[in-house]
């Protein structure tokens, strides 16, 4: 064996080595800030800083070997010998790294380590005493998973002495673009609540909770509601065309699980505004804030505890349930513990019953409890198993049954939000304001379906109109705000980054209502049996079934077929929908043949050989379907947008230059 | 209508309180409707489950059970926990990971002749992976089939 | 009410969530191993994968504590733990291989390829048997007794130098008992 090789064949070595290290470094992490910070000593505290990025490097260092083992092929790693074969192409191979359990967690200690490194490279402001507790924070859970990794889930793990030649092959559900980029936004937004929580942590231990706070932590709650926004969204849209039947929310509690988060941290975004400008919810807030990390960290247990039945779930080891069920336990235990000590004193300021505040306190009640009865539905088998009540499984019906109405609630205040003032607003100026956006709603909401389907149609005029009132009231305030100025150039360059990502995600969950809406009530699908030659009509399109042949990818084979899809007796597209088979796992996979568009999608799935010449097909016509994903990216970049605001900079501005920075009037107040 | 603070800080709560009934109400109702049973088929062999309600059934597909109907998209295939067998008929497209010996969960009614109208099929993504109430199942009976 | 008894509450929430979580952790079913252990090994007939002319029956696994071992040449596991089997097989411990859902040239050249340490391998190409053990993947490794009784029963490649030092206590276990 020469040098290389031998250098090569160390590869996981060296990874597992970084990461005991990084372990170190948390640890240290960890204790010397916090006792530093408890004990005043501005020495202890400074290492939070070097801990922080050395950390990083270190797990950073371990996935880049995780990563190499892969692309050289290193079947003497168990992981690696799991999830990859030669014949894989090198993109599936590098991103393979994240396809299955060992290396997700190693992927989410790598986005933890880098939230924490962002921390202490962006919050130089930050108070000393302040930075050290949340990279302390932040160092704890961060040695709470990389001890999990090490004890319970080393992706580095050898399978010796028998290496074997040929590895088992990625799951070939996994292997799609849309895998790619799903785990990692989706951690991102998970992990990126720890940074929330840690400032959290930090401010009860203090004791002390002012507007300097709120201005550091609002950023950062943006920007991890914007990265777990597009994972959720990815993680619909990817379900919807790899799975082959064309749904794009199945209520399974995997999916619950990443709600969740997201439910409460929407709730989190609306009470810090409330904190921020108005100094009131203070407690609330920090318990939003201690919620939202705690529901990412349970969405993680019970993905991997395997407690739960789901589609999604890996095949599970309960040993690293119990070791995920006590990280959590002592997480969110001695937070929620901390928080009943050291809650601030009620800090209730007093506004009227019709006011800005008011209505954020509406918009929190009704996510809370979405939150709630979201969680119910998930655990509820749990809970009647436990209590030896039999085994049930709570589907869709429920969460929509729930969940339409608590929405179509929420969508009505919303309009009002934006346009209410802080602390008062007189009824009459909101009426005089609003009446013609919502008349016009209403109208435009009950024309719609008819227009659209030549039918009436409840569920959809509802849907439209709260649709309509979301935008039509956010036109609405926009004008408003413009027509202030002297011009309306003038008007345009008062509005904030804050304003304007507020606008953009409101108007991006009124595009996804419409989405839902009409995808739910317009979609036809059609399961046929077609013969070649043979012609099926569905939604106005003729499919036609020209050809079946073979096709040789790199580790399948697939068979194929080739549609031909009409209208008006033109032929408009040629469909080549796929049921591969992977070689190496001797297992099928549908291949979807789509034809996107914005006003509507065609979507066949190519079902079972019947007999020679025939095939079972399913064939969907989904009207709109693109405007959910279309809606979550506005809301995403919206709150991407919202990160910019010049207000979170503020504090560094007065610092550096001893005055207040010249900042424009906030238009929103 | 401006009230001080305190009494507005008691009406908040108890708005709140009838919120949070309203919605566990709400929940409940949804929760006793829109519930599915879980049973294997030999709880169903024994009478155990409801006829004209929704509910799961899991087990294994029973190896050369499955039949189609040559020209259209009907099939049948049984299901088993070892214990018992059901018959299950299915209009439309199986699961990729739909397989003879394999764990799957029917979701559908009790029919008339004793079968079962499926409404739809589940198989797993992960082929290693058993549904954890079919593998219960299978623990309960490891009599020979 | 005392501010801080309300403030306690979602610690008490949590604490109810957590105990739900243990004990149906405690009680996730794995359901695999009890299946099968302490039963006869299921009755059967299937010819031999060398020679379809040859019938085997359970009467191959009485009188000597056998190790199956439930195989595909299709599954990429099986490759890995074939030299663990042949160590075994050099220990003196009789193996016998059922060819699980696979084609009969495709195991032969699977078993020319890796080499073959059973003393005989079953052929069961429609999984028949695979299922009446309760087998859902390849590879399954079971440990009968001399008397035919199943005891022991290993799920996945035995690929570990644990896994083997455990089928080897066992196998001396049961060769020990009357």
């Amino acid at each position: 064996m020469n040098a290389t090789t031998l250098l090569v064949r160390l590869i996981p070595e060296y990874g597992q080595f970084a990461l005991i290290l990084a372990l170190l470094l948390a640890l240290v992490q960890a204790g010397v800030p916090l006792a530093g910070a408890a004990t005043s000593r501005p020495l202890w505290m400074a290492y939070a800083r070097p801990m922080a990025a050395g950390q990083f490097a270190f797990v950073l260092v371990a996935f880049g070997c995780l990563t190499a083992s892969f692309l050289f092929d290193d079947f003497s790693v168990a992981y690696v010998a799991d999830n990859s074969n030669t014949r894989l192409p090198w993109y599936y191979k590098a991103t393979a790294a994240w396809a299955s359990h060992e290396g997700s967690m190693l992927l989410w200690s790598l986005i933890l380590a880098g939230w924490g490194f962002a921390v202490s490279r962006l919050a130089r402001g930050l108070p000393r005493v302040m930075l050290a507790r949340v990279l302390g924070v932040m160092g704890l859970v961060g040695s709470g998973f990389l001890l999990f990794i090490l004890l319970t889930s080393n992706p580095f793990e050898r399978r010796l002495p028998a290496i074997p030649a040929e590895g088992a092959d990625l799951n070939p559900l996994l292997q799609d673009v849309g895998l790619i980029v799903h785990p990692p936004l989706l951690y991102m937004g998970y992990v990126g609540f720890s940074v929330v929580f840690a400032f959290a942590i930090a401010a009860l231990l203090e004791g002390r909770l002012d507007s300097a706070w709120t201005r550091w932590v609002r950023p950062w709650t943006h920007l991890a509601w914007a990265f777990l926004t597009l994972g959720i969204a990815l993680g619909s849209w990817w379900a919807y065309y790899e799975l082959g039947w064309g749904g794009w929310w199945f209520w399974d509690p995997v999916e619950n699980a990443s709600l969740l988060p997201w439910l409460a941290g929407t709730a989190l975004i609306h009470s810090l505004a409330v904190t921020d400008k108005r100094g009131g919810f203070k407690s609330w807030t920090l318990l939003l804030a201690v919620a939202t990390f705690s529901l990412s960290l349970l969405g993680t247990f019970l993905v991997r505890s395997g407690i739960l039945g789901s589609v999604h779930a890996f095949a599970t080891d309960p040993a690293r349930g119990a070791f995920i069920l006590a990280l959590l336990g002592l997480t969110v235990g001695a937070s929620l513990l901390l928080f009943a000590l050291r809650a601030p004193r009620a800090d209730f300021t007093g506004f009227d019953w019709l006011s800005r505040d008011a209505l954020l306190l509406i918009n929190n009640l009704l996510l809370v409890t979405m939150t709630v009865s979201v969680l119910l539905g998930t655990l509820y088998p749990l809970i009647l198993e436990a209590l030896g009540l039999g085994t049930v499984s709570v589907g869709a019906p429920y969460f929509n049954t729930v969940f339409v109405p608590l929405v179509a609630l929420l969508c009505l205040f919303m309009g009002l939000g934006p346009l209410a003032r802080w602390k008062r607003m007189p009824a009459r100026e909101l009426w005089r304001r609003l009446a013609g956006a919502g008349l016009l709603a209403l109208a435009l909401g009950a024309m719609l379906p008819l227009v659209y389907a030549g039918r009436w149609n409840l569920g959809v005029s509802l849907g439209l109109t709260l649709a309509l009132w979301l935008m039509l009231s956010l036109a609405r305030d926009l004008l408003g705000k413009l027509r202030r100025g002297a011009t309306w150039r003038a008007g345009l360059s008062r509005l904030t980054p804050g304003y304007w990502g507020m606008w953009l995600a409101h108007l991006g969950l009124a595009v996804t209502i419409v989405g839902v809406t009409v995808v739910s009530n317009y979609s036809v699908e059609r399961n046929v049996r077609l013969a070649l030659g043979e012609r099926v009509a569905v939604a106005g399109y003729g499919f036609t079934l020209e050809a079946l042949d073979e096709r040789h990818g790199a580790n399948y084979v697939a068979d194929r077929a080739t549609l031909a899809v009409a209208r008006d007796g033109r032929r408009l597209y040629t469909l080549h929908p796929e049921k591969r088979r992977y070689t190496a796992r001797a297992r099928p996979m549908t291949e979807v043949a789509l034809r996107p568009g914005l006003l509507r999608d065609l979507y066949v799935a190519l079902g079972e050989p019947l007999g020679r010449d025939a095939w079972s097909l399913r064939i969907q016509y989904k009207p709109m379907v693109r405007w959910l994903w279309l809606g979550a990216l506005m809301m995403a970049l919206g709150a991407a947008l919202a990160v910019l605001d010049r207000r979170y900079r503020q504090d560094r501005h007065q610092r550096r230059h001893g005055v207040p920075a010249p900042g424009r009037e906030d238009v929103r107040s | 209508m401006r009230m001080t603070p305190r009494s507005q800080r008691l009406a908040l709560v108890l708005a709140g309180l009838v919120l949070a009934a309203s919605a566990v109400g709400l929940t409940l109702y949804a929760l006793r409707s829109n519930i599915d049973l879980f049973f294997t088929p030999g709880q169903i062999a024994a009478g155990e489950a409801p006829s004209q309600r929704r509910i799961r059934v899991g087990g294994l597909v029973e190896a050369g059970s499955v039949v189609r109907e040559p020209q259209g998209l009907a099939v049948a295939f049984s299901v088993t926990d070892r214990a018992a067998s059901l018959r299950v008929h299915y209009r439309g497209i199986l699961p990729d990971l739909f397989r003879e010996g394999q764990g799957v969960v029917v979701i559908g009614e009790l029919a008339g002749d004793g079968g079962f109208d499926a409404a739809r099929v589940l198989a797993r993504h992960d082929e290693t992976y058993m549904p954890p109430e079919v593998a219960a199942a299978l623990a309960e009976t490891g009599g020979p089939p | 009410m005392n501010r801080r008894l309300v403030l306690l509450i979602p610690l008490g929430l949590f604490a109810a969530l957590a105990v739900l979580f243990w004990s149906s952790l405690a009680t996730a079913p794995d359901g695999r191993d009890s299946a099968r252990l302490g039963e006869a090994f299921p009755a059967f007939e299937l010819p031999a994968l060398a020679d379809p002319a040859r019938s085997l029956d359970r009467s191959l696994l009485t009188g000597r504590v056998t190790l199956v071992n439930v195989w595909a040449s299709w599954c990429a596991a099986c490759r890995v733990e074939m030299p663990q089997l042949a160590a075994l097989a050099a220990r003196g411990v009789r193996l016998v291989g059922v060819n699980y859902k696979d084609g009969r040239a495709a195991a032969n050249a699977f078993l020319g390829e890796f080499g073959d340490p059973f003393e005989a391998t079953i052929h069961d190409p429609s999984g028949k048997l695979g299922f009446e053990l309760g087998v859902y993947g390849a590879p399954e490794t079971f440990l009968v007794d001399a008397q035919g009784v199943i005891r022991y029963h290993h799920v996945g490649a035995l690929d570990t130098e644990e896994a083997l030092q455990v089928i080897l206590a066992r196998v001396k276990q049961w060769r020990s008992q009357p």
